[in-house]
């Protein structure tokens, strides 16, 4: 076993605007990626979701730039992410990921925005129907593709972000990327299922499809939530990670275990139909918390 | 007064002349008008300064400890002939103006720029305050105003520096702990101090930063007398920057999302499998 990590940092206090950032963000890209594997490989009845998904993914997106731009400790200057006003060129730093993320944002706000006006006008919105028309072939197939590249870049490049330091947890926890973008993948399809429980129109054989695709995100984000908690364990720092913060790992566990429990104890099966998703999306809020949280404390 | 030449400059800092007088911390919050902090009862030793941070440029850390027995390795059991053999241990800390800066590093606006006398400095009217650099820097030395929203840092006096006029915390220092010169004379005058203490006794005596060792060198260098993690500095196995968690954690991710797309394509395509026959 290795020596523990050495941390001397100080804590950057990223808080509340940047969880409500993580979260949204989350949301946003994993119901992308949803939305065009509902599109790409989905039935025909699996088609109405798949406008659900782009249309979630769009309003999720929008509480995104606000929360970052209110975290700012000089709002007004959130154009220096992309500008240097040193020189008056690009501000890109590849090394850097909150640069790389603000082009990032810059440019999925733009596929998700034009997603989501074609998924409005095929919903009934026809002032968009030429945007709609064009998404049908296969612009429409390569737009989605690169807008799902996209959105998983906004989903996972948040723990990417927080690995790319030298605070405790953050810095020791390199699969942080792949944990965010698992669980935003698995928070997507719970508002999906969400969405389908509380509004008519989804049809039933999508919802089942969707439950399943739900326990196999689920299975994934274990996986990496089991290979952070390792690598946070060798480096000798679990024990912030752990602590004080059992209740929310307890949410965590309790969104992941929901899609397998609901369908396989009785008494479960009472249970309203929108616990599963409900308990999924406190999940995904509650992991996002606990990594935000603990490091910094 | 002429500016000094454009070559990197720094400070080597002693710690073993430091008293703990804190006339840095003073001069420097003088010269750069730093406020300071409502005043704290830490009953941390004679610290009530605490850490560095956006009014604090310069901290003077007090550490008390008694150092381990003897183990027959050649090991000191007395770093300081002072009260028994337990050891009282100052540093005036400060910023390390790293070769390769973190903060540096990931900052996303360009705000934090080397200057030409090699330093390491925030552009105040660049930095919008969204503290990456305090995420990343090893040494816990930026610190985050409130007032102006932006982060703040040891600029090592540089409008003093282009005024021909040494940082303010050197020249108040009255036992020359805090030395202030061209990098290269520094690193002279600290091997020869070296030989010095270690002629003397003092086996712990090492440099931390005069070396490519640590984040490539640090401009602002110290002569230390226990281990660096003692005085809040990690050692050269812990000196690592952030960067080195982008490869593996974009690979991550990358493979995240290929198997999150295979799991979506077997949860939507088996079904429709299933509808077709």
């Amino acid at each position: 076993m290795p020596p523990p990590a050495q941390h001397f940092a100080a804590s950057p206090g990223w808080e509340w605007w940047i969880l409500g950032y993580f979260f949204f963000g989350g949301l946003s890209g994993g119901s992308y990626a949803i939305g065009t594997l509902l599109r790409l490989v989905g039935t025909a009845a699996d088609q109405r979701a798949s406008r659900v998904a782009f249309i979630a993914s769009f309003l999720a997106l929008l509480p995104c730039p606000i929360l970052l731009i209110l975290d700012l400790g000089q709002p007004l200057r959130f154009l220096n992410m992309l500008f240097d006003m040193s020189d008056g060129g690009l501000a890109f730093k590849p090394e850097s990921p909150m640069s790389i993320g603000a082009w990032a944002l810059l440019f999925y706000g733009l596929f998700s925005f034009v997603s989501f006006l074609g998924a409005i006008a095929d919903s009934g919105w026809h002032a968009a129907d030429p945007i709609a028309r064009l998404l049908r072939g296969t612009v429409g197939i390569v737009w989605s593709v690169i807008g799902t590249g996209l959105g998983f870049f906004i989903a996972g490049y948040t723990g990417v972000l927080l690995a790319v330091s030298n605070q405790p947890v953050w810095s020791d926890g390199w699969p942080l990327g792949g944990m965010f973008l698992a669980s935003s993948l698995t928070g997507a399809v719970a508002l999906l299922l969400l969405l389908a429980h509380t509004r008519r129109g989804v049809d039933a054989g999508t919802a089942a499809r969707l439950v399943v695709a739900d326990r196999n995100f689920a299975i994934l984000e274990t996986v990496l939530i089991a290979v952070f908690l390792v690598t946070v364990a060798i480096a000798g720092t679990i024990g912030k990670v752990l602590g004080v913060w059992l209740l929310l790992w307890l949410v965590v566990a309790a969104g992941l275990a929901a899609p397998f429990v609901l369908s396989r104890v009785e008494a479960a099966r009472r249970w309203p139909p929108v616990m599963a998703p409900v308990l999924g999306l406190l999940g995904l809020l509650a992991l996002r918390a606990v990594v935000i949280f603990s490091a910094q404390t | 007064m002429a500016a000094f030449e454009e070559r990197p400059v720094g400070f080597f800092t002693d710690t073993s002349i430091c008293i703990g007088c804190k006339a840095c911390e003073v001069a420097c919050k003088e010269w750069n008008q730093l406020e300071g902090n409502e005043p704290k009862l830490l009953l941390d030793s004679f610290d009530n300064t605490g850490q560095l941070d956006a009014e604090n440029w310069r901290h003077v850390q007090f550490i008390e400890h008694l150092p381990e027995s003897s183990n027959g390795n050649g090991f000191v059991p007395t770093p300081t002939p002072i009260a028994g053999g337990q050891a009282w241990l100052m540093m005036s800390d400060v910023c390390k103006h790293c070769q390769n800066a973190s903060c540096l590093e990931v900052c996303p606006t360009n705000a934090i720029v080397r200057t030409e006398f090699d330093t390491v400095l925030i552009q105040q009217d660049v930095c919008n305050g969204c503290r990456d650099c305090i995420s990343a820097c090893p040494y816990g030395v930026i610190g985050f105003n409130e007032k102006t929203g932006t982060a703040h840092k040891c600029t090592l006096c540089y409008d003093r520096l282009q005024n021909g006029m040494q940082p303010a915390c050197a020249k108040a220092c009255p036992t020359e702990s805090i030395k202030f010169g061209y990098l290269d004379d520094l690193q002279k005058a600290a091997d020869q101090r070296l030989a010095a203490l270690q002629t003397a006794g003092y086996k712990k005596a090492e440099l931390y930063g005069r070396d490519a060792k640590v984040y490539g060198g640090l401009n602002a260098f110290f002569l230390l007398m226990d281990k660096p993690e003692v005085y809040k500095l990690p050692n050269e196995q812990n000196a690592v920057l952030p960067s080195r968690n982008n490869l593996p954690g974009y690979a991550g991710a990358v493979v995240t999302a290929i198997a999150g797309l295979v799991a979506g394509v077997l949860a939507f395509r088996s079904n429709r499998m299933n509808e077709r026959s």
